[in-house]
């Protein structure tokens, strides 16, 4: 099983937790989907609402662990101070790393990424970059002390899937034993099992969940899918030809 | 004097960074975290951290999250 930073996750779905229709059907969505990890963030609250406090005491019954995100961040002071307190708050050394460059895409900044990277990897956090499917980037941030990749299969929230099959194919074999989780754009199962075929170890699926007509069935879906991807990377896929091959055996044909 | 909490300006009595947090009606249960003019200021911290007129005081709590 893959490790991450040590830790050997008991699925390789891992679901964020926004845009649920309500707090019930995103308990319901990650018990469904047996996730691994769930994903969280930090935002502005008043004192005397409750709303985060609810969500606090919502995730630590589901018994999952969590991966706090830098989400919205844009420089890497904002993604830095982010993820020192959101070690704080969720107690856990772990940190999906955002910094986003583009606001359209919101393709992650690779070179603040790199440098975010560094600094919190040397202030003792276990990085996890969301990143493009740099390669040069990739190195880079192997070299600043992270020990996951997480490459984008397409703009977060989008639902296209995998928009750079070659990248990612050429990301997996370049770094074979690097941890390595396809992270945002994923819109159906479909694009899950295609991720774990290529074999990547895990993905990270939020808005195909939570926007779903009915997300608890979906989130089970994705988890089958979720399976089946892996199952197949490790039974070693045929080889794809342009020609035709008989499968039925010819020697033996009767002639008629 | 005037801060800046969570972006919006409030007048406080408050000189510290955990009497601010009392005097907003955060209590010890309240899981947040801090941050003093972009940076991050940790809960053992906050007692000795002072506050002069103007500072921007961030406070977060855990939300959903992708």
């Amino acid at each position: 099983m893959t490790l991450f930073y040590g830790t050997e996750l008991s699925s390789r779905l891992m679901l964020g937790t926004a845009q649920y229709p309500s707090p019930e059907i995103l308990a319901d969505a990650v018990r469904r989907a047996g996730a691994g990890v769930v994903t969280v963030s930090l935002r502005r609250e008043a004192a005397g609402a409750r709303a985060g406090q609810a969500f606090w005491e919502l995730i630590r019954g589901l018994d999952v662990p969590v991966l706090p995100n830098t989400a919205g961040c844009h420089t890497v002071r904002e993604a830095v101070t982010t993820a020192q307190m959101a070690r704080e708050v969720f107690g856990t050394d772990w940190i999906k790393l955002e910094v986003i460059g583009e606001s359209d895409t919101l393709q992650p900044d690779m070179f603040a990424l790199v440098e975010a990277a560094r600094i919190l990897v040397e202030d003792g956090f276990n990085v996890f970059p969301y990143m493009t499917e740099d390669l040069v980037g990739a190195e880079r941030l192997l070299r600043a002390g992270c020990e996951v990749l997480m490459p984008w299969g397409a703009p977060i929230g989008s639902g296209k899937g995998l928009n750079n099959l070659f990248g990612l194919r050429a990301l997996r074999a370049h770094f074979p034993d690097v941890p390595m989780v396809v992270d945002a754009g994923i819109g159906v199962p479909s694009h899950a099992a295609q991720a774990m075929e290529l074999g990547y170890d895990a993905v990270l699926i939020n808005t195909a969940v939570a926007k779903a007509g009915n997300p608890a069935e979906m989130a089970r879906a994705f988890a089958m899918a979720v399976e089946a991807g892996r199952m197949a990377y490790i039974a070693d896929p045929m080889e794809e030809r342009d020609m035709a091959v008989p499968s039925t055996p010819v020697i033996g044909q009767a002639v008629l | 004097m005037q801060i800046l909490v969570n972006g919006e300006r409030h007048d406080v009595q408050a000189t510290t960074l955990s009497a601010l947090l009392d005097e907003m009606g955060y209590d010890a249960t309240t899981r947040i975290a801090t941050a003093v003019d972009g940076c991050f200021v940790a809960a053992s911290k906050r007692t000795a951290l002072p506050l002069h007129a103007g500072v921007q005081v961030e406070i977060l709590a855990p939300m959903q999250g992708g």
